[in-house]
C-alpha cells in the first residue's frame, strides 16, 4: 500500500440529487476518453470503465454513493483530478 | 410478426387525453427501428470495409443529433441535454467498441452486430433494480435506431418538415420533439406511451387537438399514410375504417364541434341567477398558454394559477425574470380581470427531485407548499418578487397554499412585505395593495377561519385536499375511495363555516377544487355563500349555464335543509331530486 496507490485513486461521494444518471455519466466519460490509460470507477467492489456511460450506469450510483476513481497510469493524474472535481461540484446541477 | 390484412378495420383503445374527433392520414414520427435485420457472413478481405460502413453510419447519426441541437432555439436548449448525452453514448466503448469487435471477431455484417450488442446492453439495464437505470435501455434504443436507419439507408423523418395536415403517430414525444412541430399542421396525436399528465397531453388539451395516448402498440400497427380516426373523448383510434364507420365518426365529429361551439358561446354570458345574483366563474390554469383556453371558454378571471410547472423537470430553480415573464403574460392577457397566483405547492403529489433531501413516508402530511417555502426563504422570495412585479401589469392576487396555522400566515406575509420593501427601494413598480389570500385545504384552517380571516383579503377553498384530510381518505386507494364525497355533511358544514367567517369579516370566499367544477354542486355552493368558483376552463360554460337556471333565494333555503341531513347519501339524494332535473333538461340538453 502506501503513497503510490493513493496517488492513483481517490474516494469520492456522489452529492448531486440525481446520482450518476445519464448526463453526469456522459460528463465523466467525455473526460475519461482523453486518458492515455484506463480509468475506472469502483463501487461496492464492482468496477466500471469510466470511458463508458453504459458501464457507469450499470453501477447504479444514487446520491450518497461512495465510489473510487482510479487511473492505471500516473500520467493521467490530471484526468483523475478533473473527474473528481466534476463529481464534487455535483455536475453543476 | 403478425400479418395484418391491409384493409381490415382495427379499433385500438387508449387513454383519451384530449377530447375531439379527427379523421386523417397517419404520419409516423419514429418507428421501432428497422423490423427485419438480415444476418450474413463477411469475408476477411471485406471486414475493414464493413467496419467503415458502421463507423460512417454512426458518424452520420451523431451529426444528425448535432444538427437538431444546433437548430433548437436557445431558450429550449435545456430540452436538448438528453441529445448531447446520446451523442456521447454513440461512441461508447460498450456499444461502438463492442460492435466493431463483433464485426471483426464473428465476421458478421454491421446491422447484425449492432442488433446483437444492443440487445445485450439493453438486457443488462433491464436487470437493474433501480427504475431510473432500468429505463436507460430506451436511450440505448434511441441511439441504435438512429445508427440503424443510417446503415440501412432509411430516411430520417424530420418532424419539422411535415408539410401536410396529418395525425402524428409516435412511440412517445419528448418536449424537445414537440417544440419542433409546427402545431397548426397537426390534426391529432396518437402515442404508445404517456398518460393524462404527460407533456403531450397538456399541449394537446391546451391547443384543443384530439389525442389518444398510452396505446402500447400503435406505432407497430399503424403504417405511414394509413387512414385513421382519433376520438379523444373515448380514447379510441380506428385504423382502416370501413365506409359506415367513417360516416358514423364524421357525424360524431360534426355534433361534437357543434356542441362545443354552442357551449363555448354560452360561456361568454355572465353567470347571473334569475333573481339577479352574479356568481363569478373563473378558470384554473397551469401553463401560461392555457390562459387562451380560459378566455375562450368565458372565464371571469383566473381563480388558480398553479406555478409548479416551471419548477418541474429541470436541474435547478427558475430565476426571478423567467418566472416574472410567465406571470406577466397571463396577467396582461386577463387584465383587468383578476389572476390568482398560487405560490409554489411542491412535494405533495408533485415531487421535485432537486428539492427533496430525503424520501418522506407520508408526503401529503409532510414538508410541502407553504411549509417548504417558509423553510427555503430564498426560493420563496424569488417567486414573491416575480409575482409582485407582475402585479404592476394587471389585477394580481397572491395565494398561499396549505396554510394550517395562523403563524404561517404571519410569517408568509412578513416575507412578502420584505420582498415588497426591497422592490420599493430598487424603484421597481408593483401593486402595493395586492390582495393576499390563503388556501383553506387543511381542516385546522377551516376551524380557525374566523381568526385567519382578520389577516387576509380572501379565502380559497381547495376541496381536493380538504376532503382528503377531513375524511381521512386517500382517493387513490380503491378500498376507501367511496368515502371521498364532496357532498358529505361534514364537508358542507366545513365550507359553511369558512363562508360565514369570511362574510363576518368582510372578506371573500372562493372555491378552486374539483367540487367547484361539477355543475350539480353549483346550487349548494351558491346557497352556502361562495363568491367565486374556479375550475378547468372546459367546464366553465356548463357551470355558468347551471347558475343561470338557479335562484339564490331558493338555494339558500335549500342549504338549510341540506344541513339537517346525516349522511352523504341523503345529501346526494336531496340534491339530485331537487336539481338533477334542471341539470339534465336545461343544461345538458342544449
Amino acid at each position: 500500500m502506501g503513497n503510490q496507490f493513493r496517488e492513483f485513486s481517490r474516494d469520492v461521494t456522489i452529492i448531486n440529487e440525481l446520482g450518476l444518471h445519464a448526463r453526469s455519466a456522459a460528463g465523466i466519460a467525455k473526460i475519461a476518453r482523453n486518458a492515455k490509460s484506463n480509468v475506472w470507477i469502483t463501487k461496492d467492489r464492482k468496477k466500471a470503465d469510466a470511458e463508458s456511460i453504459i458501464d457507469i450506469l450499470t453501477l447504479v450510483c444514487a446520491q450518497g454513493s461512495k465510489i473510487t476513481v482510479t487511473v492505471d497510469n500516473c500520467s493521467d493524474i490530471h484526468i483523475l483530478d478533473n473527474i473528481v472535481e466534476l463529481i464534487e461540484s455535483g455536475f453543476g446541477e | 410478426m403478425e400479418n395484418i390484412d391491409d384493409n381490415r378495420e382495427i379499433i385500438l383503445h387508449g387513454i383519451g387525453a384530449s377530447p375531439g374527433v379527427c379523421i386523417g392520414h397517419a404520419y409516423i414520427v419514429d418507428t421501432e427501428g428497422v423490423d427485419v435485420v438480415r444476418k450474413y457472413h463477411i469475408d476477411s478481405a471485406c471486414l475493414k470495409n464493413e467496419k467503415n460502413r458502421f463507423k460512417s453510419a454512426a458518424k452520420k447519426a451523431k451529426n444528425e443529433l448535432r444538427a437538431i441541437i444546433e437548430s433548437t432555439p436557445e431558450e429550449l436548449r435545456q430540452h436538448t441535454n438528453i441529445l448531447e448525452t446520446h451523442m456521447v453514448l454513440m461512441k461508447d466503448k460498450m456499444l461502438y467498441g463492442k460492435i466493431i469487435e463483433a464485426i471483426e471477431k464473428e465476421q458478421i455484417n454491421a446491422e447484425w452486430a449492432l442488433k446483437k450488442v444492443v440487445a445485450n446492453v439493453q438486457a443488462t439495464f433491464k436487470n437493474l433494480d433501480d427504475s431510473y437505470f432500468k429505463e436507460r435501455a430506451s436511450d440505448v434504443g434511441h441511439v441504435s435506431d438512429r445508427i440503424m436507419r443510417n446503415l440501412v439507408g432509411m430516411d430520417q423523418v424530420n418532424i419539422k418538415d411535415i408539410n401536410k395536415r396529418v395525425i402524428l403517430i409516435a412511440r412517445d414525444l419528448s418536449p424537445a420533439e414537440t417544440s419542433q412541430i409546427q402545431l397548426e399542421r397537426i390534426k391529432g396525436f396518437v402515442t404508445d406511451r404517456g398518460g393524462m399528465a404527460s407533456h403531450t397531453s397538456i399541449i394537446a388539451r391546451t391547443l384543443e387537438i384530439p389525442a389518444v395516448l398510452g396505446l402500447d402498440n400503435a406505432t407497430s400497427i399503424i403504417k405511414n399514410d394509413d387512414l385513421i380516426i382519433v376520438d379523444g373523448a373515448f380514447g379510441e383510434v380506428v385504423v382502416h375504417p370501413a365506409e359506415q364507420t367513417l360516416e358514423q365518426y364524421y357525424n360524431r365529429k360534426i355534433s361534437y364541434e357543434k356542441h362545443k361551439a354552442v357551449i363555448t358561446q354560452s360561456g361568454h354570458f355572465t353567470a347571473e341567477t334569475s333573481d339577479g345574483f352574479h356568481l363569478k366563474v373563473m378558470g384554473n390554469i397551469e401553463l401560461p398558454e392555457e390562459v387562451v383556453t380560459a378566455v375562450n371558454y368565458g372565464s371571469d378571471g383566473i381563480g388558480l394559477y398553479r406555478t409548479e410547472f416551471q419548477y418541474l423537470s429541470r436541474p435547478n430553480f427558475p430565476g426571478e425574470n423567467e418566472l416574472f415573464d410567465k406571470y406577466k403574460d397571463v396577467v396582461e392577457i386577463m387584465a383587468p380581470k383578476p389572476v390568482t397566483i398560487r405560490t409554489l405547492d411542491i412535494n405533495g403529489d408533485k415531487a421535485v427531485a432537486y428539492t427533496s433531501d430525503a424520501e418522506e413516508a407520508n408526503p401529503a402530511l409532510g414538508l410541502r407548499a407553504i411549509r417548504y417555502c417558509l423553510k427555503k426563504p430564498d426560493v420563496f422570495n424569488t417567486q414573491l418578487r416575480a409575482i409582485l412585479r407582475a402585479s404592476a401589469f394587471g389585477n394580481v392576487r397572491v395565494l398561499f397554499p396549505m396554510i394550517s396555522t395562523y403563524d404561517e400566515i404571519i410569517e408568509a406575509k412578513k416575507i412578502l412585505n420584505k420582498a415588497a420593501d426591497a422592490l420599493y427601494n430598487e424603484g421597481i413598480n408593483f401593486n402595493e395593495n395586492i390582495e393576499i389570500g390563503i388556501m383553506i385545504e387543511v381542516p385546522a384552517a377551516a376551524i380557525m377561519a374566523d381568526v385567519m380571516a382578520k389577516e387576509v383579503d380572501f379565502f380559497s377553498i381547495g376541496t381536493n385536499d380538504l376532503i382528503q384530510y377531513a375524511l381521512a381518505v386517500d382517493r387513490g386507494n380503491k378500498d376507501v375511495a367511496h368515502l371521498y364525497q364532496p357532498l358529505d355533511p361534514a364537508i358542507i358544514r366545513m365550507i359553511k363555516r369558512v363562508a360565514d367567517a369570511a362574510k363576518a369579516n368582510g372578506i371573500k370566499a372562493f372555491m378552486c377544487g374539483e367540487m367547484a367544477g361539477d355543475p350539480i354542486n353549483a346550487p349548494v355552493l351558491l346557497g352556502l355563500g361562495i363568491d367565486e368558483l374556479s375550475m378547468n376552463p372546459q367546464t366553465i360554460p356548463i357551470v355558468k349555464s347551471m347558475i343561470r337556471s338557479l335562484k339564490i333565494g331558493d338555494a339558500r333555503l335549500f342549504v338549510k335543509d341540506l344541513l339537517k341531513q346525516a349522511s352523504a347519501k341523503e345529501v346526494i339524494k336531496l340534491v339530485q331530486d331537487r336539481y338533477g332535473g334542471i341539470l339534465s333538461e336545461k343544461v345538458y340538453k342544449k
